[in-house]
This record gives C-alpha cells, sequence and structure tokens, in this order.
C-alpha cells in the first residue's frame, strides 16, 4: 500500500498518525456564513481540535496605497471610508488631523468637540457591531436585533451631519463642511436619552448570561506579552489587561480636557473583550455628553471650521452662485494648495485600536507615500495562535470577538 | 519644564545611544514635526532596533513599511524601510530608516524581536521586493501569488498599462 499523497502544510505539527488517527484539512471560508467577511482559513484539524491554522487574506484588496499615491489630499478620505467601514468617521478624521499636522493647522475647541462627538458616536456603532455578533456566534440572536435599531439611531445623526450614513467623508480638512443643523443636536440628545436603556437591555441579555459566560470565558485567550509583541492595541490590547489607549497616551482632538476611564480585562480571553467593548460604549456615552456639555457652555456657537482659506472647501451656496467660490473649490479638490515637505505619523484611537497614518510628502499635489497603520491587519496574525488546540467553534468565536474587518485588514 | 522639552531630552538621548553603539551606523538624524526621525546604515538596522528595545524601553513596534525612491537627478534608486517604535511607558514614539541598493534589497528579519513584524514584511515584499533573509514564510500576501511586479514601487503604473479601451489624453496623463 503506498503512502497517500498529502499537501505539504499537512506535514508540519502531525500528530502522531495511528491506524485510527488522521489529520483533516478544512477550508473556513472564504465565503461563510459565520466569518462575517471574505476570510479563508485552512485549517489542519485533529478531530474537533484546531491543530494549526493559517489565514489567507488579501480577499478585497484595493490597493489603497498605491491609490493614495495618484490622489490630492482632498479625495483620500473616501478611500479611508472604506477602511473600517463600521466606524468610517473615526478614519476620516484621523486622516484630517493628519493633514493638518502636516500643515501646521490649529483647530478650534469647537471643531475639537464636534469632531469628538462623531469619533465616539462611531465607536459605539463599531463596537455595537461587534459585540452582537459575538451573541450571534454564541447562539444569541435576540441582543443583535435588539441593538441594531440603536445602530440605525446614530447612522441618522451620521446622515444629518453630514448626508452619507456608512461611508461618511465626514468633515473636511480643518473642521466641518457645514455646522451641526438644529436637527442633528435634536438627533444626539435623543440618542443620548434613548441609548443607555437599549444598552443596559442589551447587557442584561448576555453579561451575566450563565450560558453566555460559559461559552466565552477562558475562549481564545491570550497573555499580555505575546498581546503586545503581536503589536495588538485597541479593546482586544485592553482585554488582556493592558490600560493602553491612544486617547490618553497621546491625546489628539482635546482628548486630555475629558474624563474617563480605560477599562480593562484580565485573561484576554473573548468574554474579556466583550465587556471591555461593552463598558467602553458606556464611558463613549459620557464623552458625547461631555462634549455636547463643552459645547453648550461655549460661548462660541458658530464655528465649525479652522480659518484655512487654501484648505477648507468654500460654502455650497457660494460655489454654485459665485465665480471665485467655484474657482477655489476646483483648486482645493484638485491639490493645487501649496503643501508643505515633510513627514508625519498621526494616530487615532479607532474602533480597534491604534489607526496609523504614515504621509510622506515631498510638495507634490499627492503624498510621495502614505501608510496606513490598520490594527486588524496587525493583530489578526496572531489568529492561529490564539485558536490553536482549540475547537472549530472556539475559532468562530474568537475571530468574532477580535473583531476582524475585512476592509482593515486589505486595504 | 513642557512636555516637549522632555521628550526633545529623550529624543537626543535615543540618537546618543545609537551614536555610541554604532559610531558610523547613524547617517542622519531630522526632526519631522513631533518626532525624531533616525536614519542607520542598512545593516545596522537590526542590531539597533535591539538596542533600542532592550535597554531603552521601546517595547512596542508600531509600524514597519517600505518605500521606494525612484532616483534621478543625481540621486541613486533606492528602497527604503521605516519602522516606527513606540515606548509605552516613557509614551515616546521614534522612527527608524534604513536605505538599501535596488541591486540588493534584503534586510535580516525582525520577527525574531517582534512577532509582529512577520506580516508587515510580507506586507514589504509583496509590494516593494524588499526580501528578509530568515522570515519564517516569506510570500505574497496581499497579491495574488502570481503576481508578476512589486505594484508600491514608483516605475508601476497605477492603471493597466496594456488597456486600449481607454483614452486618457484629455486629463493629462
Amino acid at each position: 500500500m503506498s503512502t497517500p499523497m498529502r499537501p505539504d502544510h499537512w506535514q508540519h505539527d502531525l500528530v502522531k498518525a495511528g491506524e485510527h488517527k488522521e489529520l483533516n484539512v478544512l477550508n473556513l471560508g472564504p465565503t461563510h456564513p459565520a466569518t462575517h467577511g471574505i476570510f479563508q482559513n485552512v485549517l489542519t484539524m485533529d478531530g474537533e481540535y484546531i491543530q494549526s491554522a493559517e489565514q489567507t487574506i488579501g480577499y478585497i484588496h484595493r490597493a489603497f496605497e498605491k491609490l493614495a499615491e495618484r490622489r490630492p489630499f482632498y479625495q483620500i478620505p473616501t478611500i479611508t471610508d472604506r477602511l473600517n467601514y463600521c466606524s468610517s468617521p473615526i478614519n476620516n478624521m484621523g486622516w484630517h488631523m493628519t493633514v493638518e499636522k502636516l500643515l501646521g493647522i490649529q483647530t478650534p475647541e469647537r471643531v475639537d468637540y464636534l469632531r469628538i462627538i462623531a469619533m465616539e458616536l462611531a465607536r459605539i456603532a463599531d463596537h455595537i457591531i461587534c459585540n452582537a455578533v459575538i451573541g450571534v456566534d454564541t447562539g444569541a440572536l435576540t441582543g443583535f436585533t435588539y441593538i441594531f435599531q440603536d445602530r440605525e439611531l446614530i447612522y441618522d445623526i451620521y446622515e444629518e451631519i453630514c448626508g452619507a450614513r456608512l461611508t461618511t467623508n465626514m468633515g473636511r480638512i480643518g473642521g466641518f463642511e457645514r455646522d451641526f443643523s438644529e436637527a442633528v443636536w435634536r438627533k444626539i440628545r435623543h440618542f443620548l436619552d434613548h441609548f443607555p436603556k437599549k444598552l443596559k437591555e442589551f447587557e442584561s441579555l448576555l453579561v451575566r448570561n450563565r450560558i453566555f459566560m460559559d461559552r466565552t470565558i477562558g475562549c481564545g485567550a491570550f497573555p499580555l506579552d505575546r498581546a503586545l509583541a503581536y503589536g495588538f492595541t485597541g479593546p482586544n490590547l485592553r482585554a488582556c489587561g493592558l490600560d493602553h489607549d491612544v486617547r490618553v497616551m497621546d491625546p489628539y482632538c482635546s482628548y486630555e480636557k475629558f474624563d474617563f476611564t480605560i477599562p480593562i480585562g484580565t485573561g484576554g480571553d473573548t468574554y474579556d473583550r466583550f465587556m471591555v467593548r461593552q463598558r467602553e460604549m458606556w464611558e463613549s456615552l459620557s464623552i458625547i455628553r461631555q462634549a455636547v456639555e463643552k459645547c453648550d457652555r461655549l460661548a462660541d456657537k458658530t464655528t465649525y471650521k479652522a480659518d484655512v482659506p487654501e484648505w477648507v472647501l468654500p460654502p455650497k451656496e457660494e460655489v454654485y452662485n459665485d465665480m471665485e467660490a467655484l474657482i477655489y473649490h476646483f483648486k482645493i479638490v484638485m491639490g493645487e494648495s501649496a503643501v508643505p515637505v515633510g513627514e508625519v505619523y498621526h494616530c487615532v484611537e479607532g474602533g480597534n485600536g491604534e489607526l496609523g497614518f504614515y504621509l510622506v510628502s515631498d510638495g507634490g499635489r499627492t503624498p510621495f507615500r502614505l501608510h496606513f497603520r490598520r490594527p486588524c491587519f496587525i493583530y489578526y496574525q496572531a489568529f492561529p495562535e490564539m485558536v490553536k488546540g482549540a475547537m472549530l467553534s472556539d475559532a468562530i468565536l474568537t475571530m468574532s470577538s477580535m473583531n476582524v474587518i475585512a476592509g482593515e485588514l486589505d486595504a | 519644564m513642557p512636555a516637549f522639552t522632555i521628550q526633545a531630552e529623550r529624543d537626543q538621548l535615543v540618537v546618543d545611544r545609537l551614536r555610541a553603539a554604532f559610531p558610523d551606523g547613524v547617517v542622519a538624524d531630522e526632526q519631522f514635526h513631533d518626532m525624531r526621525c533616525i536614519t542607520v546604515r542598512k545593516d545596522v538596522l537590526h542590531p539597533a532596533l535591539r538596542l533600542l528595545r532592550d535597554e531603552l524601553d521601546f517595547n512596542f513596534l508600531t509600524t514597519l513599511c517600505g518605500m521606494h525612491h525612484p532616483g534621478g537627478e543625481g540621486a541613486e534608486e533606492r528602497l527604503g524601510l521605516v519602522v516606527h517604535l513606540n515606548s509605552f511607558r516613557n509614551r515616546h514614539r521614534i522612527r527608524l530608516k534604513a536605505y538599501t541598493a535596488m541591486k540588493d534589497p534584503v534586510f535580516p528579519t525582525f520577527t525574531d524581536l517582534w512577532p509582529t513584524t512577520n506580516w508587515m514584511e510580507r506586507e514589504a515584499w509583496d509590494f516593494f521586493g524588499i526580501s528578509f533573509t530568515g522570515h519564517p514564510n516569506l510570500k505574497r500576501i496581499l497579491n495574488m501569488e502570481d503576481f508578476p511586479a512589486f505594484p508600491l514601487r514608483k516605475d508601476y503604473p497605477l492603471e493597466d498599462p496594456t488597456r486600449e479601451d481607454k483614452d486618457n489624453s484629455m486629463f493629462g496623463r
């Protein structure tokens, strides 16, 4: 009897194969209802247990870094939308702040607060998706259907601010394209009144639920030192027990004026990741409340952009009615404003961790090089180590609790 | 004392330590906005990162990415590697760069220092053709395996050059 042919990747980590035991290769994905996106995992299975995993990524790679080298600064936010599309405003504003850092633009206080409101709403929307999906993957669909109604409220606010819901392209270099309208403020206040009740209800379904706890505690645990070595940031790092948050460590956008705590976990397992995100939503709510209060207290009630006419687009009414404004609009969008030579790295706390923009400018109308530090891309490589020895269903749960977003992973 | 003074002192400390350890290894040392950028010789990058990690508390590698300078006008065409480090304890970030000639774009792998560079190095290989000796699994990561070029090099056109159905003569391309 000849030895059966085996692909090469079967060879490593082979358990001692007896008469009745052999390893299976299981393709999880690329399209699979449980992976929530296009991910392929080639799992080598010993029965129900995972021996090793290898990810294939790049299914929705869109060459953003190459595209960015051909786009003037104003045309890049639409790319950043599509990185982590669950929290586009954070990406948009991260990019705007990067450009502002390069150009040396100081934003007014009120702009910072408006941005913080938008960014924290985005963080809540991002965490809602992740936590609701953890629930779904443990078999609890109810929480998902409840809390997604409130994600709609957030998207309504986006729509009122900038006209778009998912890929928002929100804000401009130096601030916003227009001030928050009365309807925006009304909707934000409605959200602040309404959401805590729903979040509490969602929590009561899962947080102390015996079945949920048994299913998630100890599942996909990862020690802190490995998490740091693997470059974890954001909720996944905090779940391992380190209180690292870019908003606190390298404050941007006036976050230093806000009072909030950084929730941490202990074991870095699925339950910890869930709880960290859950408590971050409460912190985000408190930050939004503080920002609204600060806006109310500010004497200045109208500023929504920095005073940089060479970068802030003129108002639409003028563009449509006034020759000069139209010319400026075109010049700015097509990248005719002077850009200094230099390089900057700016990072913001995205929904998944440190979202960094490394921008190199040679003085041309487009970036010479733009590199996105995408937190998903960096922490997803730890996945094989996290699921080694775990069961197949734990791998699904680990993946959804890490919140791997295909757009951010593949750029 | 304002915070930036402390940061400037720390930057200087890092530069001094690197200069002491690698007397002719530090090629340039510039300040870009809020971050110090140290360019080191190619063969010094790995030991320099080890020194920064072990002795100067830079526990976290933020990014590692490639870079291509097409040369021309007297400048030589070269590939670069950019590393951002972060020290959580000192809240201090620093950028290191190293350049390599086109004919020998090889660095030692950094996965022995930080496993997180695994995919970053694969990305640099995929897009710039920078290879890393000792890397456990150096193959393309985002592009397909038989992709014929290194697409982020400046000489690779953004649009497919073989296309004939588009007339871009009116768009200045």
